[in-house]
């Protein structure tokens, strides 16, 4: 089986309003899932669903199951905070912590209860590597991750992630608050990471999701309408609605 | 108000809210003008550093006074600074907003209980539990700290909460994205990111704490020694001029004024390191 997370008619209720409407989807093992649609389809509240971010809102329900590696991420017997250190999560504006550049990327480590000073730097460093940053950083590791440009913010987001060695990474919009040259910079890392990570990756933008991504799922008013190979879905789509929305008559 | 007009209207608020103000500035000069020639003449250092104090053999040294005023400060920090932060933690990290809504309003009331109030409670409850208890008087540094750690909870409480609650979100966030607890989150991230308010608070509830006199005059016992441990009576800064105002003439009366000139410098400092602090963190986002 090459999915690395099935979700079975995942429902979500904020309060009265149906979110999420008996939602169906596969993540495949080392490829890149595009969630897009509309403002408001769901699309972000579904990817917060595969680490559960959603338990930090109240008055959500959700049933159904999201199968990771075969296991429900809802049953009891998981632990929230171990599931998170396998499915990390870039946020829509980069959220690096106030601290330092070395503090942000190590800050997974200290928590999950590492204490080795030379494996942390170690860690560090493949992390910043990893991420594109190493070369523009390694001399300012000290410097407060706040005062980098917002591009290398993201990146560090990324960085501090790959830190945790995460099997899963969801992408809320990654790069919505960045400029062109900044976001082609983090199309080509998530490129380069689709070898050893699944991602899932939540976009506006129909060319973002064309250039990086090889399954689709289009989702409208809580409801996945269409789901497949990108190609397919982008040049032949199956679906009217589909078609109107890549096609720019809609939203 | 129409026959004022806009113009007028302003000019009325800005008399009356520099009414305010000049009231502020005219007691600082009038205590500045009444003490510091005293404190010129007399000497700084023997005023502030001698331990003599005998207004009738005109001996005005009110080093046992500042000490007083020191350990009886700091004992309140110790009492009022953890509790205080432990509380505004929890309630803005640990306690839905509904509840907080309930509880924050409850112990704002606290700095509504008049000073009076929690000196007569110090009197009847806690120094004889003390004295019971521990020995000595009972009226002691432990008293004063006690009361005063108490009655600056409120400022504490309520400025860390708004500092904590003023931190994004995202921050939470990404924590517990990357697989941190609850509580790692917060002491790791959350009150770091909130630490500027954080003192900022600690330390205006330090200058309430220096700057009250009735609380302190009842349950410190006023003896105007150094004292030798925490049971001790003492006598503070501002409980020595309530204390000795009523009757002091002269030179005397001159020396309180040069008392209060000397709580005015030090309330100065403590607020302006408590806006440095607010500044800072302004500066951070």
């Amino acid at each position: 089986m090459n999915n690395k997370i099935e979700i079975k008619k995942l429902n979500l209720h904020y309060g009265k309003f149906h979110a999420l409407k008996s939602v169906d989807m596969p993540v495949r093992k080392n490829s890149i899932t595009a969630l897009i649609g509309p403002s408001g389809c769901g699309k972000s509240t579904l990817l917060r669903c595969l680490n559960r971010m959603n338990d930090l809102i109240a008055g959500v329900r959700i049933d159904g199951q999201v199968l990771l590696d075969g296991i429900d991420i809802y049953s009891h017997s998981v632990e929230v905070p171990e599931l998170r250190k396998r499915v990390g999560m870039v946020f829509q504006r980069p959220n690096p912590f106030p601290l330092s550049v070395y503090d942000n990327v190590a800050y997974g480590l200290k928590v999950a209860g590492m204490r080795d000073g030379s494996r942390i730097s170690e860690t560090v460093e493949r992390s910043l590597k990893g991420a594109w940053l190493w070369e523009n950083l390694k001399d300012r590791l000290d410097k407060p991750a706040l005062e980098l440009p917002l591009d290398q913010q993201q990146r560090l987001c990324i960085a501090r992630l790959l830190a945790v060695e995460p099997e899963v990474i969801l992408m809320d919009e990654p790069c919505s608050a960045l400029d062109p040259i900044a976001t082609m910079k983090v199309e080509e890392l998530m490129l380069e990471l689709r070898q050893r990570y699944t991602i899932a990756i939540v976009t506006h933008n129909m060319q973002q999701a064309a250039r990086v991504s090889e399954y689709s799922g289009y989702m409208l008013l809580g409801e996945m309408v269409e789901l497949g190979q990108t190609a397919a879905i982008f040049t032949n789509p199956s679906d009217a609605r589909t078609q109107d929305y890549i096609t720019g008559r809609y939203g | 108000m129409k026959f004022l007009g806009e113009k007028g209207v302003r000019r009325v608020l800005a008399g009356i809210a520099f009414s305010a103000i000049s009231a502020l500035l005219l007691i600082a000069l009038f205590i500045i003008k009444e003490g510091l020639p005293f404190i010129i003449s007399y000497g700084p250092v023997k005023f502030l550093l001698s331990s003599d104090w005998q207004p009738q053999a005109g001996k005005f040294g009110i080093w046992p006074m500042i000490v007083a005023s020191v350990w009886v400060t700091l004992g309140a920090m110790l009492v009022g600074a953890p509790l205080g932060v432990a509380c505004a933690v929890y309630l803005t990290e640990f306690v839905p907003r509904r509840v907080m809504g309930v509880i924050k309003p409850t112990i704002e009331l606290l700095a509504g209980i008049p000073s009076v109030v929690y000196g007569f409670i110090g009197v009847m409850v806690l120094a004889p539990l003390i004295r019971s208890q521990l020995g000595g008087p009972g009226l002691s540094v432990l008293a004063g700290a006690i009361i005063l750690g108490v009655m600056i909870l409120p400022t504490i409480i309520s400025i860390s909460i708004d500092s904590i609650q003023s931190v994004p979100n995202s921050y939470r966030e990404g924590s517990l994205a990357l697989g941190a607890t609850h509580w790692q989150t917060t002491h790791m991230v959350t009150v770091p990111a909130a630490k500027s308010g954080i003192i900022a608070a600690i330390i205006l509830g330090m200058g309430r704490a220096i700057g009250e006199t009735m609380a302190v005059i009842m349950v410190a016992g006023n003896a105007v020694k150094i004292p030798g441990s925490a049971l001790d009576s003492v006598r503070t800064l501002t409980a020595n001029i309530a204390l000795e105002m009523g009757y002091a003439t002269g030179q005397h009366r001159q020396a309180l004024f040069a008392t209060g000139v000397v709580l005015l410098i030090i309330i100065m400092i403590l607020n302006s390191l408590a806006g440095m602090a607010i500044r800072k963190r302004a500066g951070k986002r």
